[in-house]
């Protein structure tokens, strides 16, 4: 069906690109974003089409059979959710890197090869498919950053490589193990899922599985490659990392740990530090997780680091809300997914693209005294909005996906709730400090003498600042749009062995 | 259902889609702005007059009053989160307040803030306050007023730091911000516990919304661990909001800092609708409030509404006495507001809704005008706002004279023919028929004496005598610089355009009528709230001391204007750096009230007390503790922060680099054995072989 064409037009318009002669070049950022755009408008198609939310197959067809691989994509509700966040983001993404002179055809090339192996993650209901997309994933994220970032850019797509691949160590061990115990000589989702594994076997299983993915979720403390990562890397690619590659640690988390291995979240039966169970010791560790990142970011000098540290923070809610198990903190979570997404993309852009690619610093004083706010008003305009977005404003989509999250975590961890809203007032406090440092401080002195003045802001990044910015207001003021689709997922029998644990 | 009650929600939307297109019009576009704000806000107000002309309606048939609209918002599992919307009394009232208030002060602004280059951009902000605002009022949910709420907060911020580039504006707007989200976050945290008990944000909902009867009773039975009851529990943390947004004690420091933004923003925002938002808020969730007396009846208030009380009554007395010396004309006016939420709060705990709405409504109308007629003051002397240099306009400046006599008598509470006497006088006699004690009485009588004095303080030094401005001095001393410099209308104090007249008038003549809508004799306001019967009676004055009060708080109105005079009044001020004539007398008391109890000095000595502690933090650990929670919190929250910095640089990634380290180095060593040279190779694969030959003979041999 339609959906499977989002990985195959991506895949076969990174080869184009490729070949492409090379007096084409200033050409390929508009065929990328064509393409990118068709994608999207596939993923829309399908998320107005399937308003039930209910699991519906892409595509199937065996492939490995000796060992019941299959080539099988299917969504519901959840993975639909997020095509459409990919989408989006990578229309976005490719809007603000209008701007790459530098290799342009190979830019684009891997930054598609990038964007179709997510949706490839999403689509893919057989695990060994999913493992192969994941890997794939890795791939464009390395030459991206190492060819067009800036700080420390070896350093960082090395850190970022090595992660990435030992959380697929974990992840893959935990899978073969499921794959044999089983015996079910089949790697599709359903199939893993439905079987009984045995309590013992699941209480090893789930954490390493959970680990794996939420390595590529941030989460606290294996979550340092992300802020490296996302400062050396070039503004589009810092765009999807924060904005869709974190979120496809954090949907294996729930799609394939939780599902396979609900009772890995069980009580141990003894209780050690006050933690009785692997959902505490990971509740616990997304909880430090939202307030370590918030602190860091507090005192960071480097404008994009901030912006770094506060996805640790956010993806801290999202690892939060999982592991409440009830529907309301799930949801939440998906919702903040997708909050997320849009809003680390929209900073990025703004850090990235408006400042950074301007100033040539990022560093916080010495933006103070460029006096940004009379410079690049939209810049400072944007930043306003994203960073009121992000400190949970109602009508953005930060506030609502929190205060799903906090009314999850109510239920399940009554204690919690005290961390979670420190570290939101934490949240309101570095928006603010960076807000005030990068563009509004600096009354007192005259503009620091620059050698070219700074070059308005672009069209292209005025039409993805706003889409970005009315996708936030969408989700806030229309979450049912999403939830509607979500919750059906939720209830369908692959997540039946979560609920019969939790909510 | 009507069908204004299916579409009260137009009553916010108008703003807001005002405020939309103002966000995308041009700098230039200022007449377009300032018609569509003002436009969007008459057709508001004319829905708000509807809207309260059918809750009128709907009363005088002797039908329920409260209707409401809910529509499900978003859904998990089985639960929906509802929104909606609701008219009663209380809305209909407030509404009409807001928009009416607002309109005028829209139209004001025209004319003071002609000058301004960002003109467009001003309007756009209003709009979107008076939005937010009207949303708030209109909310049948508490999260839906919650999200208002926050809007009205970033709005109120974005209007204060108007003229960020004054860094005083800057100061001010982010100590507000930061201020009332300290109050906020108990607010939320109170939404969310409410949430989990009772499974509804709804106020009113056919019976099964959180206000309702079904709702409270099972709030009141349930206790919290340390043994209050969680309805009780729960209408404290709501109150943090409050009072982190009407600027009561001790979150009232950011109100008279916000004086640095725009004089029709602190008419509007700081005077009469943000800050009684607080008060509104307690209003609205009166039945949570009460909930504790309601339900077992034995206590006739309950624990929260005597928090209430106590509250506001210390904030009331607390503002009058800073008032009386402080030297800024829009400062003074800060503390009396200040103040004055202080008696609503007070009004609203001892007497209930209609008696701290009343003096909610009737200060919204004299405090705008005194605001606005203050902003006439300081448009005519060309940004000055020091009272000491002004003096002598009551000849020049003769409407804006006459007016902010009106506002000021109101304020006074001068008896018979201004607003402010009978709402004050209901809240007074309230506090003095409250059962559990008098002192809140006694409070605020007393600062009903220091409101009258500090007002004729203020009246003498503005208005009378002969002027002291002084020519060329005028610019760099007000606070708003920018409206300031572009007066270039030369050094003379001069009356201020129509524009800005006219709404000045209007809110006089509402100041003078308003006050009859809620006399004891006949209390329509009071019966409209809570629905009792309506008889013109002036027995009423007779019953309950009521008639004692009265005598004696127009004694204390008299007394203290009289005290004004004798101090201000006799010997005319003749130079604007003459010593205060309170001040001579009693030097050391009048220094602690103008520096407003030095608690501004105290959080900021506090402060830097923390920061030269943390400095020695190995030698003076004790004194580090001994600075107030709020210091340790911050400065261990940051120094927290630097520490996970440090961790996250060295340890985290030190052991991440080591590891690599380790890898590469291990890796190093096997690459000496895979040098890549053939020759090498050859010889390993050579001597491998000779070995192999040789232990192949041996073997054969053995």
């Amino acid at each position: 069906m339609m959906l499977a064409w989002t990985i195959y037009i991506s895949f076969a318009g990174a080869l184009a690109l490729l070949l492409l002669p090379q007096r084409f070049a200033a050409w390929s950022r508009v065929i990328a974003l064509l393409l990118a755009v068709i994608t999207f408008s596939i993923a829309l198609v399908a998320f107005v089409e399937h308003r039930s939310g209910a699991m519906f197959t892409v595509v199937h067809r065996s492939w490995i059979s000796s060992l019941g691989i299959g080539f099988d994509l299917r969504a519901d509700g959840i993975s639909l959710t997020l095509l459409l966040l990919t989408g989006a983001i990578g229309v976005c993404g490719i809007l603000f890197s209008w701007n790459v002179e530098h290799r342009v055809r190979e830019f684009f090339a891997l930054y598609l090869l990038l964007i179709g192996a997510v949706y490839g993650v999403f689509l893919s209901y057989d695990l060994f498919l999913q493992f192969v997309f994941y890997e794939i994933v890795v791939i464009p994220k390395y030459f991206l950053i190492a060819i067009w970032g800036s700080t420390r850019r070896e350093y960082a797509a090395m850190k970022l490589v090595l992660y990435s691949f030992i959380g697929s160590a974990m992840v893959l061990i935990g899978l073969i193990a499921a794959y044999v115990a089983s015996g079910s000589r089949s790697l599709a989702l359903g199939d893993l899922a439905g079987f009984a594994f045995t309590p013992h076997f699941q209480m090893w299983a789930f954490p390493l599985v959970f680990a794996g993915f939420a390595i590529l979720a941030g989460m606290w403390p294996l979550h340092t490659w992300a802020p490296t990562g996302h400062v050396a890397a070039p503004t589009a690619t810092s765009m999807l990392l924060a904005g869709v590659v974190m979120k496809l640690g954090a949907y294996g988390c729930l799609r394939v740990a939780m599902t396979l291995f609900p009772l890995g979240m069980g009580p141990w039966g003894f209780h050690f530090l006050g933690l009785g169970s692997w959902r505490d010791v990971f509740a616990v560790l997304a909880v430090i997780g939202i307030l370590y990142g918030a602190l860091v970011a507090l005192v960071q000098r480097d404008f994009k680091f901030v912006i770094g540290y506060s996805s640790i923070s956010h993806m801290g809610f999202i690892l939060l809300g999982l592991m409440t198990l009830n529907q309301i903190g799930i949801s939440g979570a998906v919702v903040q997914m997708v909050s997320h997404g849009i809003l680390a993309g929209l900073m990025f852009a703004v850090v990235g693209r408006m400042v950074y690619a301007r100033t040539h610093t990022r560093d916080l004083t010495a933006l103070g005294r460029l006096h940004l706010s009379k410079a690049l008003p939209f810049a400072a305009f944007t930043f306003v909005i994203a960073g009121m977005a992000s400190m949970g404003l109602p009508g953005f989509s930060g506030f609502i996906a929190e205060l799903m999250i906090v009314l999850g975590v109510w239920r399940a961890y009554p204690t919690l709730v005290i961390f979670v809203a420190i570290g939101l007032i934490a949240g309101v406090a570095y928006i603010w400090r960076a807000m005030q440092m990068a563009f509004f401080a600096g009354r007192d002195t005259e503009p620091a003498a620059l050698e070219h003045p700074l070059e308005p802001i672009t069209m292209p990044e005025r039409i993805g600042a706003v889409l970005l910015i009315g996708a936030s207001l969408v989700v806030g003021i229309f979450p049912q749009l999403f939830l509607n689709v979500i919750r059906p997922a939720l209830e369908s029998p692959l997540f039946s062995g979560l609920r019969q644990g939790g909510w | 259902m009507n069908w204004i009650v299916r579409n009260l929600w137009l009553i916010p939307m108008l703003p807001m889609v005002a405020a939309g297109i103002i966000a995308v019009t041009k700098r230039k576009g200022r007449m377009l702005a300032a018609s569509l704000a003002i436009g969007s806000m008459s057709l508001s107000f004319l829905l708000s007059v509807w809207a309260f002309a059918h809750v009128v309606l709907l009363r005088n048939q002797g039908q329920i009053d409260l209707q409401v609209w809910n529509f499900r918002w978003f859904q998990f599992g089985n639960e929906w989160v509802s929104l909606g919307w609701i008219l009663n009394p209380l809305t209909a009232v407030m509404v009409v307040m807001v928009t009416f208030v607002g309109l005028l002060i829209f139209i004001y602004s025209i004319g003071y803030m002609a000058h301004d280059e960002n003109f467009t951009r001003f309007f756009g902000f209003l709009a979107l306050f008076a939005a937010a605002m009207l949303g708030l009022i209109v909310a049948n949910s508490l999260l839906l007023l919650f999200m208002c709420w926050e809007i009205v907060g970033l709005t109120s911020y974005l209007l204060i730091g108007f003229w960020y580039s004054n860094p005083r504006a800057a100061a001010a707007s982010k100590k507000a911000f930061l201020t009332t989200r300290i109050g906020d976050l108990p607010f939320f945290l109170g939404i969310v516990w409410l949430y989990s008990k009772s499974g509804t944000l709804l106020f009113y909902n056919g019976g099964t919304g959180c206000l309702e009867p079904m709702s409270l009773e099972h709030l009141v039975a349930q206790r919290t661990t340390i043994g209050m009851c969680v309805a009780t529990g729960i209408a404290l943390l709501i109150f943090c909001g409050a009072v982190g947004k009407s600027g009561q004690f001790p979150l009232h420091v950011w109100l008279p800092d916000a004086m640095e933004g725009p004089t029709p923003v602190s008419a509007l925002i700081h005077a009469a609708t943000m800050v009684a938002a607080g008060v509104f808020l307690v209003a609205r969730v009166y039945p949570l409030m009460s909930a504790h007396a309601l339900v077992h009846g034995a206590v006739s208030t309950s624990a929260a509404l005597q928090v209430v009380t106590w509250v506001g009554s210390i904030t009331a007395l607390f503002g009058a006495l800073i008032a009386v010396a402080q030297y800024d004309i829009k400062r003074i006016l800060a503390y009396s507001t200040i103040s004055q939420l202080g008696y609503m709060m007070m009004g609203l705990g001892v007497g209930g809704v209609s008696v701290g709405m009343f003096h909610l409504i009737t200060h919204a109308f004299f405090k705008s005008l005194l605001f606005l007629g203050a902003g006439s003051v300081i448009h005519g002397c060309s940004g000055e706002q020091d009272i000491r240099r002004m003096g002598g306009l009551g000849k020049l400046m003769p409407f804006t004279f006459a007016t902010y006599a009106v506002g000021m008598l109101a304020l006074c509470g001068f008896p018979l023919f201004f607003s402010g006497f009978w709402s004050k006088d209901e809240i007074l006699h309230a506090a003095h028929v409250w059962d559990l004690s008098q002192i809140p009485f006694y409070m605020g009588a007393f600062a009903a004496l220091l409101t009258a004095f500090y007002m004729a303080r203020q009246m003498y030094y503005v208005f009378a005598g002969s002027t002291r401005l002084e020519v060329g001095e005028a610019h760099g001393d007000g606070a708003n610089a920018t409206a300031g410099m572009e007066h270039e209308h030369g050094p003379v104090p001069h009356e201020s355009p129509a524009v800005m007249t006219v709404p000045l008038m209007t809110l006089a003549g509402c100041t003078l009528l308003l006050g009859f809508l809620g006399t004891p004799a006949w209390p329509w306001f009071q019966s409209f709230l809570e629905d009792t019967r309506l008889r013109v009676d002036f027995g009423a004055f007779a019953r309950e001391g009521m008639f004692p009060v009265m005598i004696s708080s127009s004694l204390i109105v008299f007394l203290g204007l009289g005290l004004g005079w004798w101090f201000y009044g006799r010997e005319p001020v003749d130079a604007a750096d003459a010593p205060d004539h309170l001040g001579r007398r009693v030097p050391a008391i009048f220094a602690v009230l103008g520096h407003a109890f030095y608690m501004d000095a105290l959080y900021d000595k506090t402060f830097v007390r923390a920061n030269i502690a943390f400095s020695r933090i190995s030698t003076w650990l004790d004194r580090w503790v001994w600075n107030g929670a709020v210091q340790i919190v911050r400065y261990g929250t940051l120094a927290f922060a630097h520490m996970d910095s440090f961790i996250d640089n060295h340890v985290v990634n030190g052991a991440f680099d080591e590891g690599c380290e380790g890898v590469s180095r291990s890796g190093q060593i096997l690459a000496k054995l895979q040098t890549g040279r053939v020759q090498s190779y050859l010889k390993v694969i050579g001597v491998a072989l000779i070995v192999f030959t040789a232990l192949l003979l041996w073997r054969a041999n053995a």
